[in-house]
């Protein structure tokens, strides 16, 4: 199976190839976990379909490693099951539970070489000399490190080290495979050229995926569907798009993305802001005050619109985003194409494109 | 490597010197005193080889053949006390590393505590452990291991958490877990591997200990090599310095070796990177 594909690139590592096998779908039901009175998971849902690539994002705290972590049997759970295909094994022991893990920092035992690493779990699942070689040799080709067979952790930079345990969790063709943030040590080039490596692998090999993460671009840039977590369960979950089109909260709005946030009221499914109706992510929302989440490239510098001052203006390639101070005070940032470049202080005009926000109630205060 | 940056106020040439020539000296003038007593010939004056030799073809024959006795016995009860430390010693530093991490200082405690107790005190508190010991186990010189067990273990504690300190264990009985790995391979092919350097450099130290231990042998009344070498020493002076010298050397040799442990690195026996991709 991914042992033939894996030959398959290593004789032609140029073909195309179609994904060799549905992964192992996963699904944690009603998963609670505490730390010495600290909630971790609280009543967590979640289900992998099977090859599908789930990105679990937010901020640090949010019980994103945690989940991982008890579905590698790393932790315990304290109520819930956990099923893979449908088995639960929320009492199998790590060993037992046929997964791949690639850890936050470089996990390769220092006393093997790359391909020794790679052959550890196959040692384990006690594959004979020459074959455990063999497909060692050919995991280290699909993650581009056949060379660096002899070499030792101290001789592979960051990068590599995080490639080899790459081919060390997929070379037992295991059901699940599991990313703790294993970019967070590497420097940014390097970043962004292993997550599309990582992607390329998880799509030719079709293994169900749980990548854990704090960085939104990775998440949006990687994964088929990203569930944003907060205290412990999940606030969102959607493909990347519907989570940065139609945020379910400021939070989300906030997280994902940049967002500006401006008081406004809504009234009879349209947000009210600075004069503006604007429409609703959920038009059901009930009347009354909310903080509004505006994402900057949905506000543009035009002739009709609210006038400010710009503040500051900052380059990020393709385009600019401006700060700009309106006359009620109120600071916002502005997205726009990098060849229009304001300077602090000239005067402008800002005016909302008209996309749905998503709003937050304010409590009124007592 | 990036070579390190020389520090500010370093000691000049001469003043490293200086402070390494006199440490030296106190350790050399004994010896090289020591070395030239056993050469000394008659009280006529003069020096030649004649005790060594006559020691040495003479085959440990005779009032040394004691001194031989009690040589097995030591090297026995130090091949016995490093065992016994080891065993207990590694797992349960592995378990408070692991599992159990708020009892680490607790276990430094205990394990350092030894050290600032004398050994004639320690003697005290064993004399009625020892004569329990006695009737359930015999009087074997072997039992002294117990005891010599808890002196040595300030000393293997210290060795082995320092590596231990060096490793991510958790990362890499984690990673060996998910590979498929059970407790007994994470701790055989993956932990004691890492804690290589620690566990040998606490073994040899811990024989270094043994070796050199006289109180607790002599009030207890063990026949070891320190013991015997005292008895050796009201018939025949200039042989028990002899066997000291010789003791001392492969004590020097045994830390020369730990010394080496601690500079060979994991691989470095492989061809070296030549730089490399991402």
């Amino acid at each position: 199976m991914i042992q033939n594909q894996l030959q398959n690139r290593l004789e032609n590592p140029n073909a195309a190839v179609a994904p060799i096998r549905a992964g192992a779908s996963v699904r944690f039901e009603g998963v609670v976990k505490d730390f010495a009175g600290h909630r971790a998971l609280a009543d967590f849902d979640l289900t992998l379909h099977a090859g599908e690539f789930v990105a679990l994002l937010g901020p640090s705290g949010s019980g994103k490693t945690t989940a991982l972590r008890v579905l590698a049997g790393l932790e315990s759970t304290d109520a819930g099951t956990i099923r893979i295909d449908g088995t639960d094994v929320s009492t199998l022991p790590t060993s037992r539970r046929d997964l791949g893990m690639v850890f936050q920092s470089y996990s390769l035992f220092p006393h093997l070489s790359a391909g020794e690493n790679v052959e550890f779990g196959l040692r384990m699942r006690k594959v004979r000399g020459e074959e455990r070689r063999a497909r060692a040799a050919a995991a280290l080709a699909l993650v581009g490190l056949d060379a660096h067979y002899d070499r030792f952790a101290h001789q592979l930079s960051g990068g590599q080290q995080q490639r080899v345990a790459l081919a060390r969790a997929l070379v037992t063709e295991p059901r699940v495979l599991l990313l703790d943030e294993p970019l967070s040590a590497l420097d940014a080039q390097v970043r962004v050229a292993l997550r599309e490596e990582i992607r390329r692998i998880q799509t030719e090999l079709g293994i169900t995926t749980l990548f854990v993460t704090h960085d939104q671009d990775e998440a949006l840039a990687v994964a088929d569907r990203v569930a944003v977590m907060r205290d412990g369960s999940i606030e969102q979950i959607g493909a990347p798009e519907e989570l940065y089109t139609r945020p379910a909260s400021s939070f989300i709005a906030d997280f994902v993305g940049l967002s500006n946030r401006l008081v406004g009221v809504v009234r009879h499914g349209f947000a009210q802001v600075q004069g503006v109706a604007l429409p609703l992510v959920d038009p059901s929302q009930a009347d009354g005050p909310v903080s509004v989440s505006v994402r900057p490239e949905d506000l543009e510098f035009s002739a009709a619109g609210a006038p400010g001052v710009v503040l500051s203006s900052s380059f990020h390639g393709s385009l600019r985003r401006t700060k700009v101070r309106l006359g009620d005070g109120t600071a916002l940032v502005v997205q726009h194409g990098a060849r229009l470049h304001p300077s602090a202080g000239e005067r402008v005009t800002v005016r909302f494109t008209g996309a749905p926000v998503s709003v937050d109630p304010i409590s009124a205060p007592a | 490597m990036t070579p390190v940056a020389p520090v500010a106020h370093a000691p000049t040439r001469l003043v490293r010197g200086l402070i390494l020539g006199s440490i030296g000296l106190v350790f050399a003038i004994p010896i090289v005193a020591m070395v030239e007593f056993t050469l000394r010939s008659g009280l006529a004056g003069g020096h030649d080889f004649s005790r060594w030799t006559a020691l040495f073809q003479g085959g440990f024959a005779g009032p040394y053949r004691a001194v031989l006795v009690a040589l097995g016995n030591s090297v026995g009860l130090a091949v016995g006390t490093v065992v016994l430390v080891l065993l207990l010693l590694v797992p349960t530093l592995l378990l408070v590393h692991l599992r159990f991490p708020r009892l680490r200082r607790l276990m430094e405690f205990v394990c350092i505590l030894p050290i600032s107790i004398p050994a004639i005190v320690l003697v005290v508190g064993l004399a009625p452990v020892y004569s329990v010991l006695g009737r359930l186990l015999g009087s074997g010189v072997w039992t002294l291991a117990f005891a010599y067990g808890i002196t040595v273990l300030p000393f293997a504690y210290r060795a082995i958490q320092a590596n231990l300190d060096g490793v991510d264990v958790r990362t890499l009985s984690e990673a060996a877990r998910t590979l498929g790995a059970g407790w007994v391979s994470v701790l055989l092919r993956v932990l004691i591997p890492n804690l290589r350097r620690g566990i040998l450099a606490g073994a040899f130290i811990s024989v270094a200990v043994v070796l050199g231990e006289f109180t607790i042998a002599s009030l207890l009344n063990r026949n070891t090599l320190q013991t015997s070498l005292v008895v050796v020493s009201k018939a025949d002076p200039y042989t028990v310095v002899i066997l000291s010298l010789l003791a001392l050397t492969f004590a020097f040799l045994l830390l020369l070796v730990i010394g080496r442990l601690g500079t060979v690195r994991t691989g470095s026996r492989r061809r070296p990177t030549t730089g490399g991709q991402p």
